[in-house]
């Protein structure tokens, strides 16, 4: 018997002007002891089937139309009292970020026991045993001791085992997880989706995973559901949702995912998939301003080269050097980056790969080591012209396309700004000019400079950030994350683009990710980061191929496999 | 934490030090304290004779040591008005502006807490909006007006109170008196009360109230209610608690205001504290009480100040730990 059956689900937010139909008319089910996977981009309304299963659709949404059951029962249209008794007892839920989904101000044992207490008629100190002996099934060590602890004692993947732990205190026969491994790194991902397949298998509990991750969704659902702008478009076994696909949106989705094994040339573009930005207006790069006068002095051997680079960060001042603590980010880590070539940076959170990125633009001063650019050392430069001429042949693009452009400016005033603080072009109309084939060129379309940066979705913004990068005719490039924050048919063009620019340009890109499959789509060779240390370079192909170091076949093996996704799409492109 | 109690410390006598060094110079160039301690008649010699004994003739830096020393035995010297010592002058005057703020203080935090909940959880309700519209007229309408208007309303109009004074005073102690324990003094310290917490309990209300807005929405009080919670346990263990730290800085601050700032509320009101004793100071150039007000004001908030900060401790474990 199914546990959760959802039957025709609609949810609706009324707005000022219209009704914003989040989930169209959706079916679906899952058995005791499966895990159904719901996968979808953002918008696809994926988290608000969660939500109103549980009960706690963000006001004024409402379940507008359709039947939930659990065990049969039906629970969409209890009063608000019985409803809140579903949550908890019968129905867990495991958020996104650990982080935040913890009371800071309170121990893990008494939101532990404040919630068994609700639900279980326990005494005080019987709730305080089940909630030790939850603490150790979840694989927290030291359970007596760590549950006097507040959550700020934890690490991201340990928050996320007491999330778990709060999730299963009454015993809910179903586990909504939302994103449950989205912040969090490849290698606690990898535990934390095993201990849920675990604990599902085990106690016999339904689970509903809500992921945009394929890799997720491959490695431990049953059943998956594939929605798009709030309607179910595909559900079935897992096994043959993304082996052979059948909708052409579910294929769409599965070909722009960057696989770790195989190395495309181009993602597949495909319908489906909105904003598909291609250029409006084709520049002529031998005869631009953009190609212009790229007269950078030629370099023999490589262009930048790195040796012994060392960064610490104080952590606790004091006037005594030796009550002084520090933080070793980068350990003497050497690497080149050849002319034309990308390099990529790969490791999972703290392991230094963006200070270097820092260090390389002059954010931060190395306390050891040097940094070669061309012919000119970065970290001895004090006249201010050099630092300037330096810095404007190199460009970043930030991780987060909301924070990274100032909401104030149109887009215009944005990309013109490196423009005329370089004066790289002799007047306000020129200016106006370079700013319109720029975003021409990036796929926006001159119109888009009138805007604002709100205006636009995190894809848009992100290509907004390329044609700033590009502003200043940079020779280097730094991607720090540029994809991470994106959906993967957008992550997908930008790709695209960052390839398309790179060779007509001729750019060289240091390229960071924590992301094997997008680092393998577009590096020509990488570097491995633990803890601050260089533990590998090598080719591409050779790092995926043979690995060398220790560490990084542990990172290989714990990607997610991808075997079972259709390459149908891939091969055609 | 000691070590950060110890820091806090002595920060805090750095600025005593520098307040001290600001009461000290008002002696020094605010006119000369001989002309005003004797009359017209002194002669020059008589005068210089004064001035060698008060130490007036000795190094500044002697003097300021001198001034600091005697400051910290709460020794001020003698009033130009009154010839008493002014430490006597104030042991009068603090138990009025004390009762009177502490009054004022309660009524803001017991009126203004619960009402910043109930607008914070329940932000559509028409009550809320009744909340947040009145409390635009406390905090921009000034305190003298309010305490006019009220006196003209419940002494003038009404006759319920009075308008002036502490009612009648019990003596408790050897230089306690309190207005607490006698209906005349409880009676009178209701409209100066009201007058001078109004402001700080609008502010309190609307802190509080923004403080809630922004909890509701964190990402453990939505989990909270998804481990099926009741409400009570959300709104007061979860929400409520993490709203506390910028509450505690302000409201502490603020309880600074109302015992230092008291002066309008006292003047309105003729109330015998040290706001009024210091505004009669001020008109009269009585320098030594000015500087002690000035002294205490300071120490007042410096003490308030090194509590909020112990307090947080109290409140947020993430600061009891060193920092990684």
């Amino acid at each position: 018997m199914n546990v959760l059956d959802i039957k025709d689900l609609k949810v609706e937010f009324p707005g000022r002007k219209s009704v914003f139909v989040a989930v169209n008319g959706v079916d679906m089910s899952v058995e005791a002891g499966k895990i159904l996977g719901v996968v979808g981009e953002s918008g696809a309304g994926k988290s608000t089937v969660g939500n109103a299963v549980i009960g706690l659709l963000q006001e004024p949404g409402h379940i507008a139309g359709g039947e939930i059951f659990l065990h049969g029962k039906r629970i969409d249209q209890l009063p608000y009292k019985e409803k809140r008794l579903l949550r908890g007892r019968k129905i867990g839920m495991i958020f996104q970020d650990p982080l935040t989904s913890l009371d800071p101000l309170q121990t893990v044992e008494s939101q532990l026991v404040e919630t068994i207490r609700t639900h279980l008629p326990l005494s005080g100190k019987d709730a305080q045993k089940r909630a030790i002996e939850l603490i150790d099934a979840v694989g927290i060590p030291n359970p007596e001791e760590r549950i006097k602890q507040y959550p700020h004692q934890f690490s991201g993947g340990m928050r996320q085992r007491v999330v778990i732990a709060l999730a299963l205190c009454a015993e809910p026969e179903l586990v909504i997880a939302d994103e449950p491994t989205t912040a969090l790194d490849v290698s606690i991902q990898a535990q934390i989706l095993e201990l849920m397949k675990k604990l599902c298998a085990e106690r016999n509990v339904a689970m509903l995973v809500i992921t945009h991750d394929m890799g997720v969704i491959a490695d431990i659902t049953d059943h998956v559901a594939v929605m798009y702008h709030g309607d179910l478009v595909e559900f079935g076994e897992t096994t043959q949702v993304l082996g052979a696909p059948k909708h052409p949106y579910t294929q769409s989705l599965i070909s722009a995912v960057p696989r770790p094994d195989i190395r495309v040339e181009r993602f597949p573009v495909v319908n489906y998939i909105e904003e598909a930005g291609t250029p409006q207006k084709q520049i002529d790069i031998s005869t631009h301003w953009l190609g212009k006068s790229r007269d950078y002095e030629k370099v023999t051997g490589p262009l930048v080269q790195i040796k012994d680079l060392d960064m610490r960060f104080e952590t606790r001042g004091s006037i005594f050097p030796s009550r002084r603590k520090y933080f070793q980010a980068v350990k003497k880590v050497s690497f080149d980056i050849q002319e034309g070539e990308t390099f990529g940076l790969v490791g999972e959170s703290g392991s230094g790969k963006s200070t270097i990125a820092r260090l390389i633009t002059g954010l931060y001063h190395p306390t050891g080591g040097s940094i070669l650019f061309g012919k000119t050392e970065l970290t001895s430069l004090k006249n201010r012209k050099d630092v300037l001429t330096m810095r404007r042949q190199m460009q970043m693009i930030f991780q987060d396309p909301y924070s990274s452009l100032n909401a104030r400016l149109r887009v215009r005033d944005i990309i013109a700004e490196p423009i005329k603080f370089h004066r790289l072009a002799s007047s306000n109309s020129e200016v106006r000019q370079i700013v319109d084939d720029l975003l021409d060129h990036v796929g926006l379309g001159a119109a888009a400079g009138q805007k604002f940066p709100h205006e636009f979705s995190g894809g848009q913004r992100q290509r907004i950030s390329i044609a700033r990068a590009l502003a200043t005719r940079p020779r280097f490039l730094i991607c720090d994350e540029p994809t991470s924050a994106l959906d993967v048919s957008i992550q997908a063009q930008i790709l695209n683009l960052l390839k398309d620019l790179q060779e007509e340009l001729g750019l060289t890109m240091l390229f960071i990710s924590h992301d094997l499959a997008v680092i393998r789509q577009m590096c020509n060779r990488i570097g491995v980061m633990r803890h601050g240390e260089l533990c590998e370079v090598s080719d591409c192909d050779q790092l995926f191929e043979a690995p060398q170091h220790p560490y990084t076949r542990e990172l290989l093996e714990l990607m997610p496999s991808m075997e079972l996704l259709s390459r149908a799409n891939l091969e055609s492109a | 934490m000691i070590g950060f109690a110890t820091r806090r410390l002595l920060q805090a006598m750095v600025v005593m030090l520098v307040v001290a060094l600001l009461a000290f110079t008002m002696f020094r160039f605010v006119g000369d304290p001989i002309n005003q301690m004797v009359g017209i008649e002194t002669s020059i010699e008589e005068r210089e004779a004064l001035r060698e004994r008060l130490g007036l003739n000795d190094p500044i830096p002697v003097q300021f040591a001198r001034f600091v020393t005697q400051a910290a035995q709460f020794d001020f010297g003698t009033s130009y008005q009154f010839r008493q010592p002014v430490s006597e002058l104030f042991a009068k005057r603090i138990p009025a502006t004390l009762e009177l703020s502490f009054t004022s203080a309660l009524f803001a935090l017991v009126v203004g807490i619960p009402m910043g909940i109930y607008a914070g959880l329940n932000r559509e309700s028409a009550i809320s909006k009744l909340f947040l519209s009145v409390s635009l007229v406390g905090i921009s309408l000034p305190t003298f007006f309010i305490g006019i208007l009220l006196i003209f309303l419940f002494s003038v109009t009404l006759q319920w109170l009075p308008s002036f004074g502490r009612g009648e005073v019990v003596q408790v102690g050897s230089w306690w008196t309190t207005g607490f324990l006698t209906a005349s003094g409880l009676k009178a310290l209701i409209l100066p009360s009201i007058t001078l917490g109004l402001y700080q309990m609008t502010l309190i209300m609307r802190l509080i109230r923004a403080e809630m807005l922004e909890v509701i929405r964190t990402d453990y009080i939505k989990f909270a209610r998804a481990r099926g919670l009741p409400d009570r346990l959300v709104h007061f263990r979860h929400a409520l608690k993490n709203t506390l730290v910028p509450v505690i800085t302000i409201t502490g601050l603020q309880l600074g205001a109302i015992i230092a700032f008291a002066t309008i509320t006292e003047t309105v009101f003729q109330w015998p504290g040290m706001g009024l004793m210091f505004l009669q100071a001020v008109q009269n150039v009585d320098i030594p009480i000015m500087s002690a007000y000035l002294l205490l004001t300071a120490f007042l908030f410096v003490a308030i100040n090194f509590i909020v900060d112990i307090l947080y401790f109290l409140i947020d474990p993430r600061l009891r730990v060193g920092r990684p």
